[in-house]
């Protein structure tokens, strides 16, 4: 049963050592990296551009995951024996990765979830607790259901009021309008970091330190931006942040709330259970301290642990030139597309990540998706959970090609070769 | 009159000559094209199928013998689909439609959107035909 290969420290540092190799970004060692993109579809390479609504998983996590399970797999922070103190070590470590990632004062403001849609449902229910009725919640129109719909249920529960920033024509915030919808009655700023649907980067810096102006605390739904930037919490200065593991190269059903420490400290907790308590009577119940306080049962261990691995993974390549890459596709992609007839692009911001939402006159997105899918390309299609943008736009979805920094230019090509034939078909 | 089988067969030919994916739905889009156009007035919303990303309206009546369908869908894949079933069932007997298995689905390749979550909602279309024939019945 013992094998010096099976001690924990030979099992992961060494997939991170392996990684390290990398000093300049090169999209085919980083393909190489992700086995999925080998992959054919309808026996025609697969062309992945559905990362907005998940991302592929490196070696690194699905070897570390499937480690995990074959080497140090039970239940973590309440156990006396070996497995359970490696797996606590091992989950704590992956808080740890994701803390530094995102430059947490402290590792106990990471708090792991199960996604971005219940870090925001625990910080209104929590953090809701805390309002009053008549209190105000700012969000912008260009939310993410997922930063709508909890806020609603919140005003509907504590009497809050939601309001809403507008958007452009360009699919960029009305900030004249955030300026005067932003009063001392607002007590929360929900607001998305980077639009799924559109690809708009909003100028958080300048909302966050707004809103404080007013005593307003701030949440960043940061789902569209830690997969395409270097997020600092400190630097940026949000009160919450939060973001899904799949969409950052980890496993599904993991995600993170970053809140400061003083703020989750005066929050109920959202769910009772074990871990989440410090000691149970019937009479009285004290609950532990953070992280723990806001993780009630058992955890996706497995899933937190490929969480951190997915940070390491993104220590381990050249981020910066990965950031590069993704713009310069935005740029070719952007011009490519522009150039087939009736093509609209939805969302034209000057500050954009590589998602790029577009129409072809004449053509249903659901067609054009379907026939992008025979041709081996993944994209998305439909409302991509914003029914208020599509509203705004007047139209019943769009197609959406979302890059990540293993997509190349020849895919942006192919993408473009495929839209051509569709379009052909159906107009 | 044709019965559900022969026609399911006669689609299955017809599509059997295409092996490649994009042919087979050049020609599934070409069949929705060709559709004749629902009734505008029938166009209402308690006719739309919901679980679709394209809206879908099916509309059914019963003469006392069979089942008349009409539909039509925004976008032309689903158009195309709902004008195979309609093709399928329509004129056809409430218990025939009942008990139809609709094989020539899978057949053609067009199993994939069976899945209940898909977004086209192939499985509420042919829910609400059967479900149609079913109160035709009782």
């Amino acid at each position: 049963m013992y094998s010096k290969a099976l001690e924990p420290q030979n099992i992961f540092p060494t997939f991170a050592k392996d990684y390290n190799k990398m000093k300049s970004f090169n999209v085919e060692q980083i393909r190489a990296d992700f086995p999925i993109l080998r992959g054919e579809v309808y026996n025609k390479p697969l062309v992945y551009l559905d990362n907005g609504a998940s991302s592929q998983k490196p070696n690194l996590v699905i070897d570390g995951v499937r480690a995990y399970y074959q080497n140090e797999n039970a239940n973590i922070h309440r156990g006396v024996h070996y497995l359970s103190q490696e797996a606590t070590t091992r989950y704590e470590d992956a808080r740890q990765t994701i803390a530094k990632a995102i430059n947490a004062r402290h590792n106990h403001e990471v708090i792991f979830t199960k996604g971005a849609t219940e870090s925001i449902n625990l910080v209104a229910f929590s953090f809701g607790e805390l309002l009053q009725k008549g209190d105000e919640i700012l969000i912008s129109h260009m939310e993410h259901h997922a930063n709508i719909v909890p806020w609603q249920m919140l005003c509907e529960r504590k009497g809050t009021v939601l309001k809403v920033i507008p958007m452009l024509e360009n699919g960029t915030l009305d900030m004249m309008a955030f300026d005067t919808l932003l009063t001392e009655k607002t007590k929360l700023l929900a607001v998305v970091h980077i639009s799924n649907t559109l690809g708009t980067i909003n100028p958080i810096e300048e909302m966050i330190a707004k809103a404080h102006q007013v005593g307003a605390k701030v949440l960043i739904d940061a789902a569209q931006s830690i997969q395409h930037q270097r997020l600092d919490v400190q630097a940026m200065n949000c009160d919450f942040l939060v973001f899904s593991g799949h969409k950052v190269f980890a496993p599904t059903g993991t995600g993170i709330l970053y809140g400061k420490e003083e703020l989750l400290n005066d929050m109920p907790p959202y769910q009772g259970g074990g871990d989440m308590i410090d000691r149970v009577t019937f009479e009285k119940t004290t609950y532990n301290t953070l992280p723990h306080k806001f993780e009630a049962g058992t955890p996706h261990i497995s899933g937190g642990i490929g969480l951190g691995l997915a940070f390491e993974y993104l220590n381990s390549i050249d981020f910066e030139g990965a950031m590069k890459h993704e713009k310069a596709l935005l740029e070719y992609a952007t011009e490519k597309l522009l150039t087939i007839d009736g093509l609209r692009i939805y969302g034209t911001a000057d500050n954009k990540a590589s998602t790029i939402s577009f129409l072809i006159e004449g053509a249903h997105p659901f067609d054009v998706g379907v026939l992008l899918d025979k041709q081996g390309i993944a994209v998305r299609t439909g409302h991509h959970c914003t029914q208020p943008i599509m509203d705004f736009y007047g139209i019943p979805g769009t197609v959406r090609a979302s890059f990540a920094f293993y997509n190349t230019f020849e895919e942006v090509d192919a993408l473009r070769k495929a839209l051509e034939r569709a379009a052909g078909i159906l107009r | 009159m044709q019965t559900i089988n022969n026609i399911e067969q006669e689609i299955i030919e017809e599509f059997e000559i295409y092996d490649d994916w994009m042919d087979k739905y050049e020609f599934l889009i070409s069949y929705g094209k060709e559709l004749a156009p629902m009734d505008e007035t029938l166009k209402t919303d308690d006719k739309l199928i919901k679980g679709c990303q394209s809206k879908v309206w099916v509309d059914a009546s019963f003469d006392g013998e069979v089942m008349h369908f009409s539909a039509d869908a925004d976008a032309i894949v689903t158009k195309g689909i709902i004008g195979l079933l309609v093709r399928v069932l329509d004129k056809q007997k409430p218990e025939d439609i009942a008990k139809a298995e609709l094989k020539f689905i899978d057949e053609i390749g067009l199993k994939e959107h069976l899945s209940p979550t898909r977004s086209n909602g192939l499985v509420s279309m042919v829910k609400q035909m059967k479900m149609a024939a079913i109160q035709a019945l009782s």
